[in-house]
C-alpha cells in the first residue's frame, strides 16, 4: 500500500529499478494484476467487442523490484474515423492526466488487447509491443481471450518481446541474413510472463460480501460436454494460417531457384567471357574490356522473412491452443464414461 | 434543509417506490480502489455513476470517482472534471450516461444533499450510492437511494432519500472473472495462477463433488430421521438423478470412441503441424 501513496514527480519519468547487469533474462519476473484490472477488461470486451475485432486499451502501474503490478486500466475508442490517430494520443494524455487527479497510478505500464480464437500475432501487434518496449523497458502486452473465458476458465496471457527480437526491429533488418544471424526462431519471438492475481483486503472484504448477497448459480461451464463448434473454428483458422505458410514457402523456393540460376548464369558468361579473351590473344588483339558482370545480372529480391515468422509463430499459437482444448475435452470424456458406467 | 438518514428498522418493512438498481462488480470494485486511494485527511470518496437505464431499472456499469473537498461547513466539487471524464469516457462507451453518483461512508449528510442537487441537473432522477468502506457496522452495506420532496409546501421543504432495492448482474465472463478472484482471496498472500488446462477441469469436478456430498449428507440425515424430508428437495433430486441420460452401452460406446478419435486426430495434426513448422525454420535458417 505504501508504494502507491507516493506520487511520481513527472509523469514521463524513466522507470528505474531494472536491476543491473545483464544476468536477469527480461527485467519482468512476474506481473501482479489487481482484481479490477481483470473486471475492467472482462467489460469493456462485454460491452463493445461484440462481434468487433479487437478492444484494446492501456495499462497503469509500476515497477516493484522483478515485478510489474498493474493497478488500473482504461479503455479506447474504437477506430471508426480515419483521423482517429490525433484523437488518440489526446485521449490519452486527458485521461492520464484526470487519472492523476484521483491518485490512481498514471504510469503507462503496457496496453491490453483481445483476441479471437488465439490469433493475435500479426505485424500490427509487433510494432506496437516494439514501441511500447523501446520506450518503456517493462512494458507488456495482456492479451485477453473472452472465448476461452466464456467456456470456463479467465484466460489472460502476458507477453513481452524477447531482447533478440527487440534488437532485429531497431536495425529494422528484416532480410535472411539478419535473421540467420541473431539466430531467431518463432518460438523465441514473444516470451511468457506468469500472471498472479492480487487484491488488497478491502476488494476481498467485497468479494465476501458479493458471494453471499448474489445468488446467481454457479456457472459449470468448464464441464461442458459439446466441444466441435470451437474445435471447428479453431481448426478452420489454422488452415487459413498454414495455406499462407505454404505459399510463403512456395515463394521462398522460387527465389532460391532464381538465385541459383543467376549465379549459373553468371559462371557461364564469366567463362565464355575469359575464353573469347584467351582466344583474342593468342589471335594478338585487344581483349574486350571486362564488364561489370553483377550489373548485368541482377541479384532477385530475397522476400522478408519476417512475414514467414509471424505466421510460423501464429500457426504454433494456434496448436497450443487446440492441443489444451483437446486434452481438457479428453478428461472430459472419460468423466462421462464414468458416469455412464455407473448408471448402467 | 434538513435530512433524513436512513435506520434499520424502517427499511426492512419499507415497501420500495422506484426502479431496481443493478450493479455490476466492476463499479464495486472501482469504488474501493478509490477509497484506498484517497487524498490524505478525506474521510470519504464521491464520483459519478454511469450506465443505462431502462423502463423499470437503472444498470449501473461503470463509474469514475471526482475530487472534492469537504470541511464543516462547505463542499466544493471538481465539476470541469467529472464533466472531462463523462466525455472521455462517452468516447469509448456513447451508450452509458450518467445515472447518478456514489459516495462512501456510513450515513448520509448534508453535503449529500448539496451534491446530488448537483447531479440532479447532470441526470433526471439520481441514484445516490453508498458503500461503507471502513465497515462500521461489519458489513459494507451497499445501499441505493433515490431523492424525493418533502414537507409543507410553502413552509420546510425537505429532501428525503427513500431506499431502492439493490441486485448484482453479472455477465458470463463476469461471473466467471469474479469466481476466480474469489479463489485468491482464499489464499491470504495472493497468487493464483491461472493454472492450466486439465488442471480447472479437475478443479471444476471438484466442486461439483463438493456439491454432490453435500446433498449426499442431506439424504442420509433424512434417511435415518435426522431431518424431514422435503418433497421439493425431492423432486430436485429426482430431476438430478434422471438428468443422466440413459443410452445403451454400445451406443455409448461408439459415440464416446468416435469423440476421441476425433480429439486424438486433431491432437496428432497439431502435432504434426508444429513439427513441421519448426523443420522448416531450420531449413531456411540453413
Amino acid at each position: 500500500m505504501a508504494t502507491r501513496k507516493e506520487t511520481p514527480s513527472t509523469p514521463t519519468a524513466p522507470m528505474a529499478s531494472t536491476s543491473p547487469g545483464a544476468t536477469l533474462d527480461s527485467p519482468v519476473k512476474q506481473i501482479q494484476i489487481e482484481g479490477l484490472v481483470v473486471l475492467k477488461m472482462i467489460k469493456h470486451y462485454q460491452e463493445e467487442g461484440q462481434g468487433s475485432e479487437v478492444v484494446q486499451g492501456v495499462l497503469l502501474g509500476l515497477v516493484v523490484e522483478d515485478r510489474l503490478e498493474i493497478t488500473n486500466c482504461f479503455p479506447f475508442p474504437q477506430h471508426t474515423e480515419d483521423d482517429a490517430d490525433f484523437d488518440e494520443v489526446q485521449y490519452q494524455m486527458e485521461m492520464m492526466r484526470s487519472l492523476r487527479h484521483v491518485n490512481i497510478d498514471h504510469l503507462h505500464v503496457g496496453w491490453y488487447q483481445s483476441t479471437y480464437y488465439g490469433s493475435f500475432v500479426s505485424r500490427a501487434l509487433l510494432d506496437s509491443q516494439f514501441s511500447y518496449q523501446h520506450a518503456i523497458e517493462e512494458s507488456v502486452v495482456l492479451i485477453y481471450d473472452p472465448i476461452k473465458t466464456a467456456q470456463g476458465s479467465l484466460s489472460l496471457k502476458a507477453y513481452r518481446l524477447t531482447p533478440k527480437l527487440m534488437e532485429i526491429c531497431k536495425e529494422k533488418d528484416f532480410s535472411a541474413e539478419g535473421l540467420k544471424k541473431a539466430l531467431i526462431g518463432f518460438e523465441h519471438m514473444f516470451e511468457e510472463v506468469p500472471i498472479v492475481i492480487e487484491n488488497s483486503h478491502l476488494i476481498n472484504v467485497l468479494m465476501w460480501e458479493l458471494e453471499e448477497k448474489c445468488t446467481v448459480a454457479d456457472k459449470h461451464e468448464l464441464l461442458n460436454l459439446s466441444s466441435s463448434n470451437h474445435l471447428e473454428k479453431s481448426l478452420q483458422l489454422l488452415m487459413d494460417r498454414v495455406d499462407d505458410m505454404s505459399q510463403d514457402i512456395v515463394k521462398y523456393n522460387t527465389y532460391s531457384r532464381n538465385l541459383s540460376k543467376q549465379q549459373q548464369q553468371k559462371h557461364q558468361y564469366i567463362q565464355r567471357r575469359q575464353q573469347e579473351n584467351a582466344q583474342r590473344q593468342t589471335r594478338g588483339e585487344t581483349p574486350l574490356p571486362e564488364e561489370d558482370v553483377s550489373k548485368m545480372f541482377k541479384p532477385p529480391q530475397p522476400p522478408p522473412r519476417m512475414d514467414t515468422l509471424l505466421i510460423a509463430g501464429q500457426i504454433n499459437n494456434y496448436c497450443q491452443n487446440v492441443k489444451e482444448f483437446t486434452s481438457q475435452n479428453l478428461g472430459k470424456l472419460f468423466m462421462a464414461e464414468a458416469l455412464q458406467g455407473h448408471n448402467s | 434543509m434538513s435530512r433524513w438518514s436512513n435506520s434499520e428498522p424502517l427499511r426492512s418493512s419499507m415497501s420500495v417506490y422506484g426502479p431496481v438498481v443493478k450493479i455490476h462488480p466492476v463499479v464495486l470494485a472501482s469504488i474501493g480502489d478509490s477509497y484506498e486511494r484517497r487524498n490524505e485527511g478525506a474521510s470519504r470518496v464521491i464520483g459519478t455513476l454511469l450506465g443505462t437505464i431502462d423502463k423499470h431499472s437503472v444498470e449501473v456499469t461503470n463509474c469514475f470517482s471526482v475530487p472534492h473537498n469537504e470541511s464543516e461547513d462547505e463542499v466544493a466539487v471538481d465539476m470541469e472534471f467529472a464533466k472531462n471524464m463523462y466525455e472521455l469516457h462517452k468516447r469509448v462507451s456513447p451508450s452509458e450516461v450518467i445515472v447518478g453518483w456514489y459516495a462512501t461512508g456510513f450515513e448520509i449528510t448534508e453535503h449529500s444533499v448539496l451534491i446530488h442537487e448537483y447531479y440532479s441537473r447532470e441526470a433526471t432522477n439520481p441514484i445516490h450510492l453508498t458503500m461503507d468502506t471502513a465497515l462500521q457496522s461489519g458489513k459494507m452495506n451497499i445501499r441505493a437511494y433515490l431523492s424525493a420532496q418533502m414537507g409543507v409546501l410553502g413552509k420546510t421543504v425537505g429532501v428525503m432519500f427513500t431506499p431502492l432495492s439493490v441486485k448484482y448482474k453479472y455477465y458470463d465472463t463476469e461471473r466467471i472473472g469474479i469466481d476466480l478472484l474469489e479463489r485468491t482471496r482464499d489464499a491470504p498472500n495472493t497468487t493464483n495462477g491461472l493454472t492450466s488446462d486439465l488442471c480447472q477441469v479437475g478443479g471444476a469436478a471438484g466442486r461439483v463433488q463438493d456439491m454432490l456430498a453435500t446433498v449426499l449428507t442431506y439424504i442420509e440425515d433424512v434417511l435415518s430421521g435426522k431431518q424431514t424430508a422435503d418433497n421439493s428437495v425431492g423432486r430436485y433430486l429426482m430431476d438430478l438423478v434422471n438428468k443422466v441420460p440413459k443410452i445403451t452401452a454400445e451406443d455409448f460406446e461408439t459415440m464416446l470412441n468416435s469423440n476421441i478419435n476425433d480429439l486424438l486426430m486433431v491432437t496428432y495434426l497439431s502435432n504434426l503441424t508444429q513439427a513441421q513448422i519448426a523443420l522448416n525454420e531450420k531449413i531456411v535458417v540453413l
